[in-house]
């Protein structure tokens, strides 16, 4: 097994995902399949190749600090689930 | 011919000559839509009255001799496309009620050349899906066999072309999500270089392997299409700013002397053999035109799928943390507390297939595995790259098949991602190198499914797999056959 049940339970809780019975049991299963596949990766020597994080080479896009145009407030909570005032409202947090 | 079976250059010389008006054409194209998709639930939202206010102003634009390429033309957009006043869903529940406050670069660009709006399309939920079977909208159906899946994840963009409801349309490709269901459907799909055509206003998936294109009734539409959106754009940091070729111009200079290479793995046993009897007679009638052929070698593509599924899941995982339930989206009614919130309305709005991408992706990130998995994936993806720079070192263009086989049935591989997973072996590759390729129809199976070819071309070189794609279009009938629905 590369993957057991209660590390899937451990990575809902990380991606915050709540999942049922049957769904632990189905992912665990699956992952598993996928990790065993992904797992041809490791035939490969891949010391000293650098890593490819983006298809085009890229430096850091700089532009100067300048305040343009945004979002209105109302236009910005238009879809909020919750709101009040300005606010996006969500349960309460602290006891 | 039907006012919705013309092509986009095809509309464009009868509303400049006057015989038709886009407020007709649009109509004619509702009509279609309300007619036949049904059937095939290619659309998501149709939008009857923004269009024909569009299709009005398009006529008088054409009427003061104002027209652009696109001026009165009626597309169809992805529902992946953020669009201001007009539901967004990414084909999910979670976002099931998102009306954007604004339009996204691709569609602003689309609009400012006065293309009509006709509505937004169906797709895998949030583009992850090979067959269009994972959209919360339903399951889109294949207007050349009503049983079998459109291909995915952009499967609405191309079912509306093979049903004839939409005269273009824009998709969005990671690894396939044009160029499979272009293949599926009998269409043109082109997926250009990353960077060519910004993602700003476009829902993420996987950010470094996401890209814009369209999918059209032939060759020339594509080129018209991409003249259309590409080009950079300050909103997004990774659009590239070098200038926008005419596609146009060269679109029929042929292909005599162009060096095209048929890449050694991706002629493989256990390729169906009508697409492999397919590609036989494309490679022929390429020689025929004076194209010289000859043997690639890409030798790391094996390891490409399981590179993607890192990779991409990886960048999922952390592009849909956003869908909380607090700024947009699906709330729960019964959270205990704000945690229980995150977790429930993310469990209650995103489908079996995001949810299952977004564990993979949380496990390859977290601590302990991320060496493992996420970077020896990026290492992996490197040496992909680096065998297509080696293998355009000695020829111009590559030709291989899009899908190792035909459509399939919908539901056959629901039950076994793996496989599904495998059916974008062909694809996938291209992704992660970042460089430009197109689907073009090139023939049926004996059950009538059409099989397509896919030219890989070099980064930014969309205008010269424009050029091999229309060489082989203009001698070829198979654009031009239209599905019975």
């Amino acid at each position: 097994m590369k993957i057991t049940r209660a590390e899937v339970e451990h990575v809902a809780r990380l991606a915050r995902l709540e999942l049922s019975e049957q769904e632990l049991d189905t992912f665990t299963a699956q992952m598993d399949s996928i990790l065993n596949y992904v797992e041809k990766l490791n035939a490969l020597d891949t010391d000293g190749i650098v890593p490819t994080s983006h298809a085009v080479p890229m430096e850091n896009a700089f532009r100067p600090d300048q305040p343009g145009q945004s979002l209105d407030v109302p236009d910005a909570l238009a879809n909020a689930p919750h709101h009040a005032e300005s606010f996006f409202t969500v349960p309460q947090v602290i006891e | 011919m039907e006012i919705f079976d013309l092509t986009i250059h095809e509309m464009q010389a009868k509303l400049k000559a006057k015989e038709l008006s886009s407020v007709e054409a649009t109509r004619a194209m509702l009509a279609r839509i309300e007619a036949v998709d049904q059937k095939v639930n290619a659309y998501i939202t149709v939008t009857p009255e923004q269009a024909l206010a569009e299709a009005e102003a398009a006529d008088k634009r054409i009427a003061a001799g104002d027209g652009a390429p696109l001026t009165g033309i009626p597309v169809g957009l992805k529902d992946i496309f953020v669009t201001k006043g007009i539901r967004t869903t990414c084909g999910s529940k979670i976002l099931s009620n998102f009306i954007p406050p604004y339009d996204g670069t691709a569609v602003a660009r689309l609009k400012a050349q006065g293309a009509v709006i006709v509505g937004k399309l169906n797709q895998d939920e949030f583009a992850m899906g090979s067959s269009s079977e994972s959209s919360y909208f339903g399951a889109i159906h294949n207007p050349w066999n009503l049983e079998c899946t459109p291909g995915g994840s952009s499967g609405g963009s191309a079912a509306a072309i093979a049903a004839r409801t939409a005269t273009a349309t824009l998709g969005t490709d990671t690894g396939g999500s044009i160029r499979q269901p272009a293949s599926h459907c009998s269409c043109v799909g082109l997926k250009p270089t990353y960077g060519r055509v910004s993602r700003y206003g476009v829902i993420a998936y996987a950010s470094s392997l996401d890209q814009v294109g369209p999918l059209t009734r032939d060759v020339r539409d594509a080129a018209i299409m991409l003249g259309a959106v590409a080009g950079y754009d300050r909103c997004d940091s990774t659009s590239v700013d070098t200038p926008v070729p005419d596609y146009l111009a060269n679109l029929e200079a042929g292909v005599k002397g162009l060096k095209i290479g048929l890449p050694a793995q991706y002629y493989i046993e256990g390729l169906d053999p009508e697409v492999k009897g397919a590609m036989d007679r494309a490679i022929e009638l390429y020689k025929g035109l004076g194209a010289e052929i000859r043997e690639v070698q890409l030798p790391h593509t094996e390891y490409a799928v399981a590179t993607y599924y890192l990779v991409a899941t990886a960048e999922a995982s952390s592009n849909l943390a956003r869908y909380d339930g607090v700024r947009f989206g699906h709330r729960t009614e019964t959270a205990k507390g704000l945690a229980d919130m995150f977790a429930k309305s993310r469990a209650e709005g995103f489908g079996a297939e995001v949810k299952r991408r977004i564990m993979l992706g949380t496990y390859a990130l977290s601590s302990g595995y991320y060496d493992a998995y996420y970077l020896k994936a990026q290492k992996v993806r490197t040496l992909i790259q680096r065998d297509f720079l080696n293998a355009f070192q000695e020829v111009d263009v590559l030709l291989t098949p899009v899908a190792p086989t035909p459509s399939f049935k919908l539901g056959e591989k629901v039950g076994d991602p793996l496989q599904m997973y495998l059916s974008d072996i062909f694809t996938i590759p291209v992704n992660l190198a970042g460089t430009c390729a197109m689907s073009i129809p090139a023939g049926f199976n004996e059950a009538g499914l059409p099989i397509g070819l896919q030219l890989i071309g070099k980064p930014f070189g969309e205008a010269e797999i424009l050029t091999a794609a229309y060489a082989f279009e203009r001698e070829t009938e198979w654009h031009k056959r239209k599905a019975v629905i």
